[in-house]
């Protein structure tokens, strides 16, 4: 359903809101209003997505020949380390949560802001610096060792900058422990009078299992960070395998965090799932427990299978075996996600909206991503296609087809709230087509390619691999040009766009139930909760609020 | 400006210092609280990752760590041990005075509090200078006798890394203090409001506490072991 007509009562000035609060930029950099810190999250990250999408299109651009022509192998190195560390730490990880949850979860709640917005800002400020140090490390000829730092590469033989890249990534993990533990305290004393447990919405439920995850995880990567980090400073010898230390702890070490991590990255798009799935099939979501529990159950778990990133490192095969059947154990909450989805949809009264669109391409690839995980999870699968491109592929499934189409899909479902105005609804149609056609380009030929055996970051490969090396290179091209038509049209929207009505999709979320853009207090009246979530019925269907 | 609305926050003279997103002090000290033990989860996580180390490679090598262990002087352990457990003592002393309204009392027990604090790193900085002195720092310098030489290093590494980084929390801790003691000087805390004093001293217990498990693992275990 699209917007139906909105009339403006016409008044004199236009009312207060979060975004005429205050003009320039101390208002902005000051600000301690949740809604303004997701916007400084939201231009930073964007910033971030497109550097971490540059060095993508020069490792593409180097596949597009069999022959390490356009950089040397080194350079190729560079390219692929600063693309996972930029992409993962200061875009992935941050994206939904420190933009779309910032803003709505306080809103989803009824509350005027987060428990702690001094901390919220300040969480913002750690990020920059992070990325200050990083930016330095990729101007000053950037780091060659893999965005897993692993050792004993990266403590006694690289060359790159390991030690500014490590802090930047050391600093904004803090700022991720500090979103979570904003978001777990916030849910919990912050909820609206009637706003039990089981009547939040999935998307708050998938931020407390995402901040579980950054508020558990994070300190181990931080703690293994300072570890590699005095290891080439000080010289101490932690992992140094001449002094009877063990790489492979730090790749324990190393993967307890970052496995979860792809959790802190997929899960809050299943959150933006759930809301848009009810919203545009107008139907209660199916098996509200079950997906709500789905997304802890995914958190717990994704604590226990860290081993399975190190099938060939020379763990033990008994450990091997535990962790391959604990992997496969993650694919139940997560079948419980996509099937709840689907059900949900059956029967439903169908509007195929930009965010919908989102929703069903996140559903179908995350579905691929999620099956070729359970291969990679088998043992002597995992031997066959481990460091080839059939990983590169499986993950791109799950992080761009996962995480990147539930952000864009959230940032159209909710640009009208926080913008208050509506972006052109037939090129935001188009761009999500793009991105479909462009992403399935990219990735899919990459799994059979990694099958046939294309190692990972290699700089030049056997000439029976390039056309599907051209398809991918194809791909990222049509790819790269679907991620620049949303900036451009948002931006298009702020000035021209039409003004967005309170409630353009007619959903029953408490952040549609107020202004768009919202007042800076978010309600005018705090609102009480009487009634569950989702609860799409005839009469309730408005589209105008 | 978004947060300059008129009838909020954390005036002087405000006695309770309600923000204005809160609805009521109840619910303000409920968040800080929990958002004060989460943040303690996430130090115990965080040295966590240090202490696994340590246990496997004493696991690994546990000879060789024993061995080292016998390079640490027991005696200025077990003071600093002493000293900290005090500083605990004051710490909590402080705490109370605030809850039962005695502010006067909040001062002098933060500044005890604090002298300790210092002491244990001037005793740490004595017991630092001694290893240096004696080679025992890991890196091109390092030199130890004895067939055990590469696993104390190791446990020389590590020895640095964990006292290195509770020291760090230590002079956080001081600095934490120092501002407690401005605001009490300035009468900001009461029996009604003392939020800070209370989440400083729990930050306080917790780095005592990394030390009650650094000292035995690192000066005790593997002593009488020959």
């Amino acid at each position: 359903m699209s917007a139906a007509e909105y009339i403006e009562p016409a008044p004199a000035e236009p009312r207060e809101n979060y975004l005429n609060a205050g003009y320039g930029v101390r208002s902005w950099l000051l600000t301690k209003d949740h809604k303004r810190i997701a916007l400084l999250y939201l231009a930073s990250i964007t910033f971030f997505f497109f550097l971490g999408g540059l060095f993508a299109l020069l490792i593409r651009l180097e596949l597009l020949t069999p022959a390490g022509d356009l950089v040397q192998s080194e350079t190729y190195n560079k390219l692929f380390t600063m693309h996972g560390v930029v992409m993962s730490f200061f875009f992935l990880i941050p994206s939904i949560p420190a933009v779309l949850g910032n803003f709505f979860i306080p809103m989803m709640i009824g509350a005027k802001d987060l428990a702690f917005p001094r901390l919220n800002l300040l969480s913002w400020y750690i990020y920059m610096a992070g990325a200050m140090f990083t930016l330095w490390a990729v101007v000053h000829g950037g780091v060659d060792t893999g965005w897993t730092f692993y050792t004993p590469l990266s403590t006694a033989y690289s060359n790159g900058h390991v030690v500014a890249t490590a802090v930047g990534v050391f600093i904004t993990g803090f700022s991720s422990i500090l979103t979570g533990l904003n978001f777990i305290v916030t849910i919990h004393t912050m909820r609206a009078p009637g706003l039990t447990w089981f009547r939040l919405p999935l998307f708050v439920w998938s931020h407390y299992a995402t901040s579980l995850i950054m508020v558990l995880g994070t300190p181990v990567i931080a703690v293994t960070i300072f570890m590699v980090a005095v290891e080439r400073i000080f010289h101490l010898g932690i992992f140094d395998p001449a002094l009877g230390g063990d790489p492979v702890l730090f790749q324990h070490l190393f993967w307890f965090y970052s496995h979860p991590a792809v959790y802190i990255m997929i899960l809050p798009a299943m959150g933006v799932i759930s809301e848009v799935v009810t919203t545009f099939s107008r139907k209660n979501i199916f098996g509200y427990k079950f997906v709500a529990f789905a997304s802890i159950g995914i958190a717990v778990l994704g604590f226990l299978v860290w081993g399975h990133h190190m099938f060939v490192s020379g763990q033990s095969i008994y450990a091997g075996l535990m962790f391959s059947i604990l992997s496969f154990l993650v694919a139940i909450p997560s079948a419980v996600k996509v099937f709840n989805w689907t059900a949900t949809l059956y029967k439903g009264s169908f509007s195929f909206d930009t965010p919908m669109l989102y929703a069903l391409g996140f559903i179908g690839l995350f579905t691929i991503g999620g099956f070729t995980g359970l291969f990679l999870a088998t043992l002597g699968v995992d031997v066959h296609v481990h460091d080839t491109y059939f990983i590169i592929a499986h993950f791109h499934y799950i992080m761009v087809g996962g995480a990147i189409m539930g952000y864009l899909g959230g940032m159209h479902y909710w640009w009208p709230k926080i913008s208050g105005k509506m972006y052109p609804e037939g090129l935001a149609k188009f761009a999500a087509l793009v991105i479909f056609v462009g992403f399935n380009l990219t990735f899919f030929p990459q799994f059979i390619l990694g099958y046939m055996g294309m190692p990972r970051r290699y700089h030049a490969y056997p000439p029976e691999f390039q056309v599907l090396n051209v398809m991918s290179t194809a791909g990222a091209s049509i790819l790269g040009l679907g991620y620049i038509l949303p900036m451009a049209y948002f931006a298009w929207s702020m000035r021209y766009g039409r003004n967005a009505p309170a409630n353009p999709w007619g959903s029953t979320g408490l952040e549609w139930q107020t202004t768009s853009p919202p007042p800076t207090e978010n309600f005018e009246v705090p609102p009480i909760v009487d009634k569950d979530p989702y609860i799409y019925s005839a009469e309730e269907v408005e589209t105008v609020g | 400006m978004a947060d300059a609305r008129p009838a909020s926050p954390a005036s002087a003279e405000h006695p309770v210092m309600l923000q204005h997103h809160f609805d009521s002090p109840a619910q303000q000290k409920d968040a800080s609280q929990l958002g004060m033990w989460l943040f303690l989860v996430t130090e115990i996580l965080f040295f966590g990752g240090l202490f696994t180390v340590y246990t496997i490679y004493r696991w690994s090598w546990p000879s060789g760590f024993a061995d080292a262990s016998r390079h640490m002087d027991w005696k200025l352990g077990t003071l600093n041990t002493a000293v900290l457990i005090f500083s605990s003592l004051s710490m909590a002393m402080a705490v109370h005075s605030a809850a039962v309204g005695r502010v006067r009392r909040i001062i002098p027990y933060l500044l005890i509090t604090m002298l300790l604090g210092a002491t244990f790193l001037a005793v740490k900085a004595v017991e630092y200078t001694e290893h240096i002195r004696h080679h025992l720092f890991p890196g091109p310098w390092f030199h130890y006798p004895g067939p055990h030489g590469r696993p104390a290093e190791l446990f020389f590494s590590l020895y640095f890394a964990m006292t290195g980084l509770h020291a760090l929390h230590m002079i956080i801790g001081l600095a934490i203090l120092t501002v407690l003691v401005v605001q009490a000087r300035r009468g900001r805390y009461s029996a009604a409001w003392h939020t800070p004093i209370e989440m400083s001293g729990l930050y306080w217990h917790f780095v005592d506490i990394v030390w009650i498990f650094l000292f035995p693992l690192l000066y005790l275990i593997g002593r009488h072991i020959h």
